[in-house]
């Protein structure tokens, strides 16, 4: 994934002007005021907490995960995933395929202690 | 064209970073290479538990010097790392359990650890919240636990300010040796000149041994653990069981994490972080046995992670004869997290001075090689020649420069 960013950043003179135009765009939208935007609804985590953590070196959604604690709530990311997976394309300039989803973890549904342990 | 390192230090997780934090303060500037992540392997997995009580006794010296670190860690690293000091529970079900766990409390007694046995009404008073089967405990006041990605995380960014620099998603894949010496090292996409390189890589400290010819009685054991959603605050202090089957915490976030295994994990591992199915359920019938409130705490999550399980269960560290310029810092036997910041200034003062505050002569290499001529009296220490002869001793040569 880095190796794609690295990739990136060296080709930016061949991108075509409507991939300049979209990357454009996208820098504004980041840079407009909405740090303060809850994107991990569970734990209560801004979009300007995940971006700090990828500015300080974090590159995947899983260290950011660690980091930031979004998508470690009670939905396990189902929510905010997506929208991190965004925020961290944004930033490190790539597309949003390029970001591998966190590791999946069981349960699937949160799982009452008593019935995990079949008593 | 190589890029020149002052020393590379191949991991990134809490030992790597807090060894290039120690560095970077002394006026080096480490190169840190990771694989994946910082603290992406066993320091993003580990229950966060800074212990002193049940360490094997040689490790004990590190282990209560790590918590007066972990005491002001917050004011060092400029943020909050989540770390509570109220004590570590260790209980036991039955009388057998008791009678060693009082064996062994009185041995670290002996080493100079303050902490008591506890009878069934004591543990009550401390925890009140502990089922019909428990007996008793050992209780040690200073035990406690922190936030394992915090730690690392602000280990990872104090280094950083510093001057160290960090290469994550890019492996080490050679360690470049000229007369016997460590010269450089070769990753996946760069290539450093340096004379110093520390193996901090965790679960993979073996491979990179391996690189330079030596090999280390290493092999990976497997641990899971789970977290519950979040509760009210419950209790603040570690707690385990005597055998150390399970172990756990109320995080500050709220959640419980429990940690543990079943006894055939070693036997069952294979490539990969497998989830063994029976492991989750027979950690929480433990919880549920020792913490019956919690029964109705829905779990989460559940994730595992590599412990690299030394032969004898203590760590290798420092330099060693065999090869001038690679340091050991490895090999922790899933007691790294609270021993991280105490191995970070030690492995730092050997780098500079070529001696350390604290004695490290137990974990050298050479215990390996029994009989032979690598005395671990010798190892490590400031009078032995065989140590200062491959010692880079940095801090003079920081001055001629």
């Amino acid at each position: 994934m880095v190796e794609r960013f690295k990739q990136l950043k060296g080709n930016g003179a061949g991108k075509t002007a409507l991939e300049k135009t979209v990357q454009a765009t996208k820098k504004t939208d980041a840079s407009t005021d909405d740090d303060d935007l809850v994107i991990c609804r569970c734990e209560e985590i801004t979009r300007g907490e995940i971006k700090a953590a990828i500015r300080n070196g974090i590159y995947t959604l899983n260290g950011v995960k660690r980091i930031t604690r979004a998508g470690m709530g009670l939905c396990q990311g189902q929510t905010c995933q997506q929208l991190v997976a965004r925020i961290l394309a944004e930033e490190l300039g790539l597309s949003a395929a390029d970001i591998d989803p966190t590791t999946a973890r069981g349960p699937v549904r949160p799982l009452r202690l008593e019935v995990f342990a079949n008593r | 064209m190589p890029e020149k390192a002052d020393i590379v230090i191949i991991g990134g997780g809490v030992m790597g970073c807090a060894i290039a934090y120690n560095l970077a303060k002394e006026g080096l500037k480490p190169v840190v290479i990771e694989k994946s992540d910082i603290g992406g392997e066993a320091s993003g997995s580990n229950g966060g538990g800074v212990r002193q009580s049940a360490r094997n006794l040689k490790e004990m010296p590190l282990a209560m010097e790590s918590i007066q670190i972990y005491g002001q860690l917050h004011e060092e690293l400029g943020m909050d790392v989540e770390y509570v000091r109220q004590g570590n529970l260790r209980l036991c079900t039955s009388e057998e359990e008791l009678e060693v766990m009082r064996q062994a409390v009185e041995n670290q007694k002996k080493v100079g650890l303050e902490l008591e046995m506890l009878d069934r009404k004591q543990v009550l008073e401390i925890n009140p919240h502990v089922g019909e089967k428990i007996v008793g405990a050992s209780f040690c006041p200073t035990d406690g636990h922190v936030n394992p990605f915090l730690v690392t995380y602000g280990f990872f960014l104090k280094a950083k300010s510093l001057g160290a620099r960090f290469y994550t998603h890019e492996e080490a894949k050679e360690i470049r040796m000229k007369k016997g010496r460590v010269t450089g090292v070769v990753t996946d996409k760069n290539t450093f000149e340096t004379d110093l390189v520390v193996d901090a890589a965790g679960v993979a400290g073996r491979k990179v041994a391996n690189m330079v010819g030596l090999d280390l009685p290493m092999r990976p054991v497997f641990s899971e653990a789970l977290i519950t959603e979040a509760y009210p605050p419950l209790f603040k202090q570690m707690v385990g069981h005597a055998k150390g089957l399970f172990y756990g915490r109320q995080t500050v976030h709220g959640s419980f994490f429990w940690g543990g295994f079943v006894g055939t994990e070693q036997f069952i591992y294979r490539e990969g972080k497998p989830l063994f199915h029976y492991i989750g359920p027979a950690i929480s019938q433990m919880v549920i046995d020792f913490f019956p409130v919690l029964k109705d705490l829905n779990v989460i999550r559940m994730w595992s992670g590599l412990i690299a399980q030394m032969s004898d269960a203590i760590p290798v560290l420092g330099f060693t004869q065999e090869v001038p310029g690679f340091v050991f810092a490895t090999g922790f036997s899933g007691h790294g997290f609270g021993l991280a910041p105490v191995i970070g200034r030690l492995i730092s003062e050997l780098i500079m001075d070529c001696k350390t505050s604290i004695p490290i002569n137990d974990f050298c290499y050479g215990r390996f090689h029994k009989g032979s001529d690598n005395d671990c009296s010798c190892q490590g220490n400031a009078t032995c020649t065989t140590v200062t002869a491959v010692c880079p001793n940095k801090r003079e040569w920081l001055k001629s420069i």
